[in-house]
């Protein structure tokens, strides 16, 4: 990256926090990352503008972690602007890599997430009934609000992106890897997958494997579970074998199902209707009727299935109707 | 133009595509709305690669395999069973209509039967329209 300190800048779209806060939890090693690089812009930590954004040069900044989803017209104004002025960008996170939680509105429409909000929630006070207004008029100014959109972006959807670091959030020591990467200059093609593995995530996991032939399925709290024995084979949801290795198999380490925040793993087209395989061929049944059956004890199975990317899944939204 | 739909057909090498061989060598008539794709078995029909049919440009895609207890791998066929109802699932989820995704067996002798279940097919995808399945983005992005 050259001599002086690295220009650096952290942002959130669509999301929840917890990427910036996987950052911070890198702990003292967050020091060493102060110590090499300028923090530019970093809209949880440090005081900035989006006016101080638009003043840079373009390509001033070296390295924008950009975190979240694109949902609205501020976040896709930011994610450009980010992208003009930085001459690497990140998707850092499950949301901004494949669309994240925030994702799954897109199994439904805006219109019937506002009035489920603003209309339909039992707290709203009997009366109001105000959706948002993008440009409110208040004594002569006129106040602006981002417009939503109609569905849930993946970073990529909107700008070119160098790299991709998945993760909900990414594990603090992926983190540290990609940021000495940068510093050092040491990093993989454009377009990369970074801080992750090349398998799945039951690759490395240690539960045992054997048959899988379950009658039902159960819902985590529904059964004492065997922490030697791989899930799936107990009749609970585990997307290990979808997704990514990479983050030390956080979950079934924990005796929780991998929910895929990793994403599909290489040469997985589509992470839910690969998961969809593994699932059904736990069942133990030739019986339609029986099949049925047990198959209804998912209740709400493409949630599971696409949990953090479904705007990265081949079909992308709800369609029709 | 009229809408023809288009079909993806996946069909086991043992049963079905010999079925449909017998159908054409049999000189039986079906609509030509069915694009083949000899597959092995059923069980090789990963349900990716039916998302990625109807994420292309199919508007239905149809499985066939052998009869349950006659499969060429002893059980993959049963393995097909188990996954379709959930693909079909997770399909509605998406809004993709139930008649878009169909599962029959057909064995090597069952010419007729192929051809009765294309053309029955072809006839539900006519009256239920074009897939819609659509990707990219949406017309409320800014441009700026
Ligand atoms: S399905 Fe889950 S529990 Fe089973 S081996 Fe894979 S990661 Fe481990
Ligand atoms: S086990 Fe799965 S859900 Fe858990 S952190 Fe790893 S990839 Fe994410």
């Amino acid at each position: 990256m050259g001599a002086g300190k690295l220009q650096v800048a952290l942002y959130w779209g669509s999301a929840c926090g917890g990427c910036d806060v996987a950052v911070l939890d890198t702990n003292e090693f967050i020091l060493d990352v102060a110590a090499a690089a300028d923090i530019r812009f970093w809209p949880i930590a440090v005081d900035g503008k989006y006016r101080d954004l638009e003043a840079m040069a373009d390509g001033e900044l070296d390295l924008t972690l950009f975190n979240g989803a694109v949902r609205n017209s501020e976040n896709e104004h930011v994610a450009k602007l980010l992208r003009r002025k930085s001459k690497l960008l990140v998707a850092f996170g499950s949301c901004s890599h494949l669309g994240g939680i925030p994702g799954l509105a897109n199994l439904t429409s805006r219109d019937a997430i506002l009035a489920t909000v603003y209309h339909g929630n039992a707290s709203l006070e009997p009366g109001s009934s105000g959706l948002p207004q993008t440009v409110t008029p208040v004594n002569g100014a006129e106040l602006e609000l981002p417009t939503l959109y109609h569905r849930v972006y993946r970073l990529a959807d909107i700008v070119a992106v160098d790299y991709f670091v998945p993760g909900c959030p990414p594990a603090p020591a992926q983190v540290q890897s990609v940021l000495t990467a940068v510093v050092k200059g040491e990093l993989p093609a454009r377009g990369s997958v970074v801080g992750a593995g090349e398998r799945t995530v039951c690759d490395e996991c240690k539960r045992t494997k054997s048959t899988k032939a379950i009658k039902r399925f159960f819902r985590p709290w529904e059964i004492i579970q065997d922490p030697e024995r791989c899930l799936l084979e107990q009749g609970i949801l585990c997307l290990g074998s979808a997704t990514r290795s990479g983050c030390g198999v956080r979950c079934p380490g924990s005796n929780q199902g991998c929910r895929g925040c990793y994403g599909p793993a290489p040469g997985v087209t589509d992470q839910g209707a690969k998961f969809l395989s593994a699932v059904s061929s736990t069942i133990d049944s030739k019986d339609p009727r029986e099949i049925e059956t047990i198959l209804g004890g998912l209740p709400d199975f493409i949630s599971f299935a696409y949990r953090f990317g479904l705007p990265a899944s081949r079909l992308q939204r709800r369609h029709g109707g | 133009m009229s809408y023809e739909p288009r079909i993806v057909g996946f069909l086991c090498n043992w049963c079905s595509y010999t079925g449909a061989d017998l159908a054409g060598t049999s000189r039986i008539q079906y609509p030509a709305n069915v694009r083949v794709i000899r597959v092995l078995c059923s069980a090789r029909v990963d349900p990716t690669f039916v998302v990625h049919a109807l994420a292309s440009g199919a508007d239905g895609v149809l499985i066939c395999g052998c009869h349950p207890g006659d499969c060429h791998y002893a059980e993959g066929n049963y393995k097909t069973m188990r996954r379709f109802p959930l693909l079909k699932r997770l399909l509605a989820a998406y809004g993709i209509e139930q008649e878009r995704v169909r599962l029959e067996w057909v064995s090597a002798s069952e010419g007729q039967r192929f051809a009765d279940v294309v053309a029955d097919m072809t006839e539900r995808l006519r009256a239920l329209g074009p897939c819609r399945v659509r990707s990219g983005l949406e017309a409320d992005l800014v441009t700026r």
